[in-house]
């Protein structure tokens, strides 16, 4: 059987069952192909196995290459390109630079981390989602289970696992 | 797993479900607009038309046609600047400070007051360029572009250059973060939207959105940097603001205190404006169950925290131009109070230290009618506050023979009434296409907040350490 293609989807109505399932149907030895909420839950990642993201390292290092252009570019331009004579002080200090580094760091930071976010979860203007329920983004959580990564369970096994975990709602789902 | 605390009052009332939410906000998004919807565009394009004369005259004329004289240099358009990056400000403290600090009352209202500083920069962000005559070549002078100056640069050590970046950096991180927060509630819209052209704007929109659980952990993940990184930046942008002043050496504006003084005005005067805006949507989409008056009184709760700081450092600077023994620091006060301008100052006091103390009063605070009335006398006040600090500042230069009065012409009023014009509008449109309160937030805590959990909470009474640990 092929991957990615053949889908058992249990549709859960409450966020308290849907953690407890998550837990159960793992330690069954089903591997979960993914959930999709509505909203976000705590805890679902961590139920799900998911580590931590690492997308906070992401933009501390664009928030260090911002500090870096910033001051790079002000040095150069002030103390070394066109040196400017302004009240007879130095050319080049340090404290009326902060403000101007500070705004890059942020501005960097933040738009690397958010960019980063974009490209790692595929996220595009012109991207077709492939939804398992349309209900996903309304009120329900819909977990999918993909068969040909669970072959050691038939389609009713794992549809009595479902349900027993509290799944209100079992479907089958096909892509092709 | 959330605990439910039965102390709280409930943030979502009339027992809403999950999908009641996703109806509610997405039945304004998908109908046809109403009358009052209708009535309030017209009046904000009246406005925009009307100041657009204003502009075009301003921009074709050169900024001759303003009321500014060779004494008085700065004096609406600054104030209108820093009158609308204050505004801005709400909306930053409710969605990044208010998240930091685990305030779930902020979701019913971040969403629009985003909206809120978004069009208030943009406002804010228009005096300084129309102020520089030539709008077009802004961008070439206040940036550092390689030019055919011979390579002259900016200079870095220029407050107003470092506004430039303040506020450019605060104006794209809060489109940002607001952007993000939208594309959850963008995909309910697509998957809901019955047309093709509605799918396929909101399709567009939504990023191909699936709401899947690593990519709402990265999401969460990428909302508490933010609001962590906003945080401090918002700070920064008002103590910029103030700096433009502070470093100068005009008595009255030379002061330490401008800084914090500034920070706390900002916010007073940005929920003020939050709070007007709310009342008016919340009555034109009827969402009294999303926006209670208990966050109407939260938010008058924070009105009287910020205006008695304001008030504070009112008193402070009279007292330490006093102090100071400087007699140009002391002159410049007593002027503001009893010169020519009194009765600016005054409108200043009463408007921004007297009225917001009223919010002490539990009946005023939780008076719809009252906080509406009280949310624009605080937004006066600050006005005048921007006005008093500017022109009073100003206009008794260090030669008498250089003493004048500033009078405002047609065109000052007329391009404020452009910014109010362009930010009205732009609120309306947001009200009309886009979800209006954050619905994939409020989903996450209608089951721990809403009234019918807490009735099925009610029998069993939660320890005081699950009380504690309750978000």
């Amino acid at each position: 059987m092929e991957a990615d293609k053949n889908f058992v989807v249990g549709i859960f109505d409450d966020e308290d069952v849907l953690l407890g399932a998550v837990k159960k149907i793992r330690d069954a030895g089903v591997k979960i192909h993914e959930v999709y909420t509505p909203f976000p839950i705590h805890g679902l990642d961590t139920a799900l196995g998911y580590k931590m993201s690492r997308l906070p390292i992401a933009a501390f290092m664009f928030g260090m290459t911002g500090t870096t252009l910033a001051l790079t570019m002000m040095f150069w331009m002030l103390g070394v390109d066109w040196p400017m004579i302004i009240g007879g002080k130095n050319f080049t200090s340090l404290p009326p630079f902060i403000p101007v580094t500070f705004e890059l760091t942020v501005l960097l930071a933040a738009l690397g981390m958010v960019g980063t976010f974009m490209i790692v979860s595929d996220l595009k203007p012109y991207k077709k989602p492939r939804l398992f329920d349309i209900r996903t983004t309304d009120d329900k959580h819909v977990m999918a289970i993909d068969l040909a990564k669970n072959t050691s369970f038939s389609k009713d096994q794992l549809n009595g696992i479902l349900s027993e975990a509290g799944a209100e709602e079992v479907n089958e789902k096909n892509f092709d | 797993m959330q605990v439910v605390s039965p102390v709280r009052e409930p943030l979502v009332t009339s027992g809403k479900t999950v999908a009641d939410v996703t109806e509610d906000i997405c039945r304004q998004v998908e109908g046809p607009p109403t009358k009052s919807w209708m009535l309030g565009m017209a009046i904000s394009l009246g406005a925009l038309g009307l100041g657009g004369y204003a502009v075009f005259m301003l921009v074709w004329e050169g900024i001759g046609v303003w009321g500014l004289n060779k004494t008085v240099g700065w004096a609406w358009d600054i104030t209108n600047f820093v009158w609308w990056v204050g505004i801005g400000h709400a909306g930053t403290l409710i969605s990044a400070i208010l998240l930091l600090f685990r305030q779930k009352w902020r979701m019913s209202i971040n969403r629009a007051a985003e909206a809120m500083t978004i069009f208030a920069v943009i406002c804010a962000a228009m005096f300084p360029g129309l102020h520089m005559g030539r709008l077009w070549l802004g961008f070439y002078w206040a940036l550092p572009l390689p030019n055919t100056f011979g390579s002259l640069w900016v200079n870095f050590n220029s407050p107003l250059l470092w506004d430039v970046f303040a506020i450019s950096t605060y104006f794209t991180v809060s489109l940002v973060f607001w952007y993000l927060g939208l594309i959850p509630d963008f995909a309910t819209i697509r998957d809901r939207a019955k047309n093709k052209v509605s799918k396929m704007i909101y399709g567009a929109l939504s990023f191909g959105w699936d709401g899947a659980a690593k990519t709402w952990s990265r999401y969460e993940s990428v909302s508490l940097v933010l609001a962590g990184l906003a945080t401090p930046l918002v700070l920064s942008v008002h103590t910029i603001v103030s700096m433009d002043f502070a470093t100068s050496v005009i008595p009255g504006w030379h002061t330490t205190i401008f800084p914090p003084y500034f920070v706390a005005g900002a916010i007073f005067s940005g929920f003020a404006m939050v709070l007007t805006l709310m009342l008016v949507t919340r009555a034109m989409f009827k969402l009294e169950d999303y926006v209670t008056i208990e966050h109407i009184e939260l938010m008058n709760i924070i009105i009287i925290i910020t205006g008695s700081i304001v008030g504070i450092a009112y008193i402070t600077e009279l007292f330490i131009s006093w102090y100071s023994g400087v007699e140009a620091e002391q002159y410049a006060f007593l002027n503001r109070a009893t010169g020519p301008y009194w009765w600016a100052y005054w409108t200043m006091m009463t408007c921004n230290v007297i009225s917001p103390q009223l919010f002490w009063i539990k009946k005023i605070r939780r008076s719809i009618v009252a906080t509406f009335i009280l949310s624009i006398i605080v937004n006066i006040g600050m006005w005048f506050e921007r006005f008093v600090i500017i022109v009073t500042s100003l206009h008794r230069d260090y030669l008498p023979s250089s003493w004048a009065m500033f009078y405002p012409t047609k065109y000052d009023v007329g391009v404020y009434l452009f910014s109010f014009g362009f930010f009205f509008t732009a609120f309306l449109l947001f009200a009309k296409f886009f979800p209006v309160i954050n619905m994939a937030e409020i989903k996450s805590i209608i089951k721990s907040t809403s009234e019918k959990s807490k009735v099925a909470a009610e029998p069993a009474q939660p320890s005081t350490s699950e009380i504690n640990t309750a978000e």
